[in-house]
């Protein structure tokens, strides 16, 4: 490290953190002491940190506290990305591996897939109602595309050679699959679950705001009746926070599944 | 005998035969999903086993689809609906592009502005565009703009992050020559870096787009009162599936034409660029 690198390294801290200072300091001056931005517009720093002790204490917030309303979106997005996971990967893993399979479902595929997911959520709710069933179908259906897509990418960028060494050298067609098409295809299927990962609260928020009985969705919707801004915010905030989280954990389950990626 | 042949004979040939090639199968098989798919749908509705009010027919859609293009379903045809979502894409679309572009070069130039900005981008980046409609409704109302900020959030963090990469992989020697050869700021701007980073940044606007419209779609299931998620979330509450569905094929449709025409530009840019 020349001492050039060493003075950069604490400029870019100051710079960041001054930024990021002058941000609050913003956000607290324009919604309190000059009062440019009423609280119907948006909250000062000081309601949005009572909202979040409102929603955290016991009676909490439209229906629930903090943790209950958490809880519930996550269950929401974790059994539906796994459920899409579970499917798309193996269908992808078909149709990159076997042509017939391939021709017969591709065609249906590409016409499906167009149509956005959230485009679904009517349909869901007539189908399923408000409650949970509505909800994992429009998160599965959102993360199943990328998720096949990727995995089909990922088995056809596989180098023929290396599918051509192994048959030379006798590999079941279990081993094929689980030692030479499935490490080949990993990373790409980890970026695929990343996109469905981020897709899946996407749809989860809006098909929480179309209607729901529980959730941060269901918060949002509440707060933006009751015109409470401070719980808006608070309610985004813990969005965006779980979807931080659970990338974060994505992260770490592939560098556990691919550990030759480092 | 198609298997023996088919061991001997290379794949696309056709065998003596000439009935059951391997190649034949294969170019029968889109075919046969297709077939497949709409006819376990039409199946399914003409057996009753889902009734008209859960699923109708293929025909009841296109029936309705129609139907929808003269007589006017919440307040619009189906033809203004999508004209009214394509006027609130049209405009946020080009505000993320205009300003996420240049946003993201600029970080991608500069330490100083890398750092100071990227901070903030990242904290706005991971809350999903969906989460805006709250504020959305407080800042805009219900009404035509209302959608507009959630588009926007949608199309700027493709925008901004492609662009940041482009100009960081500029070559040093490109900004370095035209520095010598005496172009000041702008036109360093305009004639190298712009179009260095252009397949970049038109990947970037690509992504954005289909996020964006994504999010369109979205926001108008939740606030509003044109536009196809409108049209939708309406035929929805009023158990009319068959609308619905006409709406979602008008919204696939409408997608992937968008998309087409971004990759149209794409393959222009990289045609034009390439020498």
């Amino acid at each position: 490290m020349t001492p050039r690198q060493d003075r950069s390294v604490p400029l870019r801290w100051i710079v960041s953190g001054s930024s990021v200072a002058l941000l609050f300091a913003a956000w607290y001056l324009v919604t309190g002491p000059l009062g440019l931005v009423s609280s119907l517009k948006f909250p000062a720093p000081l309601d949005a940190y009572d909202s979040l002790i409102r929603l955290i204490r016991s009676p909490g917030y439209a229906d629930g506290i903090l943790a209950q309303h958490i809880l519930s979106s996550t269950e929401l997005v974790l059994i539906g990305f796994l459920l899409a996971t579970a499917t798309g990967v193996p269908l992808g893993l078909l149709m990159g591996r076997n042509r017939l399979v391939d021709g017969y479902v591709n065609p249906v595929f590409q016409l499906i897939r167009p149509i956005a997911p959230i485009a679904w959520i009517p349909l869901t709710i007539l189908w399923f109602g408000l409650g949970m069933g509505a909800k994992l179908f429009v998160i599965w259906l959102a993360a199943f595309a990328p998720a096949v897509i990727n995995t089909y990418t990922g088995v056809r960028n596989i180098e023929t050679i290396v599918i051509q060494a192994a048959r030379v050298h006798g590999a079941s067609s279990k081993e094929m699959l689980f030692d030479v098409v499935i490490p080949g295809a990993l990373p790409s299927i980890f970026t695929g679950l990343r996109t469905s990962l981020q897709a899946c609260w996407m749809v989860l928020v809006a098909a929480e705001l179309v209607g729901s009985f529980v959730g941060l969705g269901h918060i949002m919707i509440i707060a933006s009746r009751d015109l409470d801004s401070g719980m808006i915010l608070v309610a985004m905030i813990c969005v965006a926070l779980l979807g931080v989280l659970m990338s974060a954990g994505l992260t770490y389950v592939e560098r556990y599944a691919i550990p030759w990626r480092r | 005998m198609a298997s023996i042949g088919s061991r001997h004979v290379a794949p696309h040939r056709a065998s003596v035969l000439g009935i059951t090639t391997v190649a034949g199968i294969r170019g029968a098989m889109p075919v046969l999903g297709i077939a497949t798919f709409f006819g376990a749908w039409t199946l399914a509705t003409s057996l009753k086993l889902a009734p008209p009010t859960f699923l109708p027919s293929p025909l009841a859609v296109l029936h309705s689809m129609v139907e929808l293009t003269q007589i006017p379903y919440a307040g619009s045809t189906l033809q203004q609906h999508l004209m009214a979502s394509l006027e609130k894409f049209g405009i946020s679309f080009a505000a993320a592009v205009l300003l996420g572009v240049p946003f993201g070069l600029i970080m991608g130039r500069s330490n100083l502005m890398k750092w100071a900005l990227s901070p903030l981008f990242e904290g706005f980046r991971f809350v999903p565009p969906i989460a805006w409609v709250p504020f959305a409704i407080f800042w805009f109302g219900t009404g035509f703009l209302a959608p507009t900020l959630v588009i926007f959030a949608g199309a700027f963090a493709p925008c901004v992050i492609n662009s940041y990469r482009g100009a960081q992989l500029i070559e040093r020697h490109l900004i370095e020559a035209s520095q010598t050869l005496g172009a000041g700021r702008w036109r360093t701007f305009t004639e190298i870096l712009l179009p260095a980073a252009l397949t970049h940044i038109v990947a970037g606007v690509r992504v954005g787009a289909g996020f964006g419209w994504q999010s369109l779609i979205g926001a108008e299931l939740i606030v509003g009162s044109t536009g196809l998620g409108y049209m939708i979330v309406q035929a929805g509450s009023n158990l009319q599936p068959a609308i619905v569905i006409s709406g979602m094929i008008t919204i696939g449709i409408a997608g992937a034409s968008i998309d087409y025409l971004m990759r149209a530009i794409q393959h222009g840019m990289r045609r034009k660029w390439a020498h």
